[in-house]
């Protein structure tokens, strides 16, 4: 069974009296274990299906189901306890809350699902573990580079164990060797059988990827398998 | 209500405030001078309320003198201009009439108001001094206190016209060498020795008298100075839930029938009403209690209003933060829940440290105050005000903090997190 499936999303902004046509009807599958690059020019409509994906935004047509649970007419309440359950973000700018260390960061999304302090911490080094910065746990993000905040930013979305990792152009404010240090850690947490999806607009992103979905004005024009380019290589 | 019992909550609640320490000691600031403002006012109008109370203990509060004076008024076949006399008669005529009327003290003096004090002598030793004549029953209207070892004039004295005195502080130090026990001691007044069998303590602000004066028996003066049945002034004391003013118009009225005096004359006889003059002053410390709580609550009201507004910009500032949350999970009911238990938070530990603050200033300007006459004791804040100010500083405190948390979820997570 697929892990995402959208069939025929559209959705459109009223711009006062005009309205934009963003989501042209998006038909789209995702498989479990997945990394998907989403790619495409501003515009056309890559970060808006994100959201879409994310719970941040409704689509005004069209399913979604999301492993096999229907997303629809949520509140902002069951929105927030879905994400929760199921979504892991990384954003192109981290968004890390500045005044809390790296642990308190990861730790934060198990504080909404109301683990006990203790196991949150635990889990919260066990994950910084994973990305390599257990040394870095009690620092804040003023003292971390772009690359640390962004793994820091990985192991948080990964904290909550979710079924979907979305990531907004994680490689965005990043130089190239640590974007390919980044997308090598993306690869690892997908080899251990994570959903990833990736927008991106770089195609060397797109190409460590292992499917990569093309957007134009609205809707899919290109939709095919790639052979991954290992980020290891490049670190 | 599990959420503000849980520990997380807290930890999540000190962190923010925590790491905002500029904006958290700007806000605690602002409710802490308005809840000192209240406790120190409050405190200080106790306090001046405790030194009225402390500084007419002496006298009975609902008390009234009243004395003759000349009519102003023909009336009844006499013309105006008829000079009037109390009578000790008078006296049984208004207990009678008046049952407000819990004491009445008739009162003769010599040397109070004008005339010739009583030359009193004792060895070499002499002094002019003012001499009362009084009933026992007056020490219920005006307390006396009595040195160890004396005694206030009693029944007996009046019974049998007894040559006894009871003495000022100032008289018996003029009169006697220090140290010496004047209980006993005889002391000549006009000529005619008197036995002194008390040393009354002077304590100021009751009536006229002072510390150097002399009280014998109403019957004693009466015969020293051939006053036969005349008495100087009469002391009333109502009893306590009695209406003074009306007590007053009472006693003149009664007066007025019986010396055959016109009822519209004004003039026909003095009176000043201590229970009167009283209620005013009492009016005015209740005045100021009550202006002490306007200010108090309003000066309260401008602090938490400061906690909303600077919580409004925090939300601001935090939108992105706010946004971030959302994202991972926080419902709309917990960001909410813990922007007004921020609110509250914050009024709350404000709150404790300014009444604390308070009640030290308080504490400081009682010391000040603790001698001299200036009418102040005691300064408290009662505890259900204490308890009222900070229940209405929890409830604004959470009304305020509405304003900022409905701001923050009003923000959609998806705007909160846009790039800009």
């Amino acid at each position: 069974m697929a892990m995402i499936e959208i069939k025929d999303l559209h959705k459109s902004y009223q711009m006062g009296s005009n309205s934009l046509h963003v989501l042209k009807g998006i038909n789209f599958s995702v498989e479990a274990g997945e990394l998907v690059a989403i790619m495409g020019s501003s515009g056309s409509g890559k970060s808006t299906l994100l959201n879409i994906l994310g719970m941040l935004d409704e689509a005004n047509e069209g399913s979604y189901e999301l492993d096999g649970v229907p997303i629809k007419n949520l509140n902002e309440t069951k929105a927030a306890q879905y994400r929760n359950k199921f979504l892991g973000f990384v954003f192109q700018s981290f968004n890390l809350i500045n005044y809390k260390t790296a642990a308190e960061n990861v730790a934060l999304p198990l504080y909404y699902q109301k683990m006990p302090r203790k196991e949150r911490q635990e889990k919260a080094i066990k994950y910084l573990e994973q990305v390599g910065l257990k040394d870095w746990a009690t620092h804040l993000p003023s003292e971390l580079s772009g690359g640390q905040k962004q793994r820091v930013a990985i192991a948080r979305a990964m904290a909550a164990e979710p079924k979907v990792l979305l990531a907004d152009e994680p490689t965005g404010a990043l130089d190239s060797k640590t974007s390919y240090e980044v997308m090598d850690l993306i690869q690892k947490i997908n080899d251990a059988g994570n959903t990833i999806l990736v927008v991106t607009h770089e195609p060397d992103i797109a190409d460590m990827c292992k499917r990569i979905v093309h957007l134009k004005d609205g809707v899919i024009v290109e939709d095919k398998k790639v052979k991954q380019v290992r980020a290891a290589q490049y670190v | 209500m599990r959420f503000i019992f849980d520990l997380n909550t807290w930890q999540e609640i000190f962190g923010s405030i925590k790491k905002n320490k500029t904006r958290t000691i700007i806000t605690v600031i602002g409710v802490l001078w308005g809840i000192f403002v209240y406790i120190a006012m409050a405190g200080a109008a106790k306090g001046l309320d405790n030194g009225f109370e402390r500084a007419f203990e002496t006298v009975a509060m609902n008390s009234m003198f009243t004395w003759a004076q000349s009519t102003s008024m023909p009336y009844a076949g006499y013309k105006t201009g008829r000079r009037l006399q109390l009578k000790i008669q008078d006296v049984t005529v208004l207990e009678n009439r008046i049952p407000e009327i819990q004491y009445i003290a008739p009162r003769n003096a010599k040397g109070v108001f004008g005339d010739t004090p009583a030359k009193v002598i004792r060895g070499l030793k002499s002094g002019d001094y003012a001499i009362y004549g009084d009933f026992p029953i007056y020490t219920k209207i005006a307390t006396k206190k009595i040195y160890d070892g004396g005694r206030f004039i009693n029944d007996e004295d009046i019974a049998q016209n007894r040559k006894v005195c009871v003495i000022g502080e100032r008289t018996e130090k003029e009169l006697f060498e220090e140290g010496e026990n004047p209980i006993g001691a005889y002391i000549r007044l006009d000529n005619i020795y008197f036995q002194v069998v008390g040393v009354h303590k002077f304590t100021p602000g009751g009536g006229f008298e002072s510390d150097s004066d002399v009280f014998i028996p109403f019957s004693t003066f009466k015969k020293l100075y051939n006053t036969a049945d005349n008495v100087g002034w009469l002391t009333i004391a109502a009893y306590d839930d009695a209406d003074v003013v009306q007590v007053e118009k009472d006693v003149k009225g009664t007066l007025k029938n019986i010396h055959k005096v016109d009822p519209r004359d004004e003039r026909a006889f003095g009176a000043f009403n201590l229970g009167e003059v009283f209620n005013k002053i009492m009016g005015f410390a209740k005045g100021m209690t009550f202006l002490s709580l306007v200010v108090g609550i309003a000066t309260i009201l401008a602090g938490v209003i400061g906690i909303g507004n600077i919580l409004l910009i925090a939300v601001k500032e935090r939108t992105k933060e706010l946004g971030v949350r959302r994202a991972l999970g926080a419902t709309p009911k917990e960001v909410k829940s813990q922007i007004i238990l921020e609110s509250v938070f914050l009024t709350t530990i404000a709150g404790v440290l300014g009444i604390i603050l308070g009640a030290f200033v308080l504490n400081i300007v009682n010391i000040l105050t603790k001698d001299g006459d200036f009418p102040y004791a005691n300064p408290t804040v009662p505890i259900p005000y204490v308890l009222g100010a900070m229940g209405l500083m929890i409830v604004l405190g959470t009304l305020i903090g509405l304003i900022p948390a409905q701001r923050a979820v009003s923000i959609k997570p998806i705007d909160a997190l846009r790039e800009e």
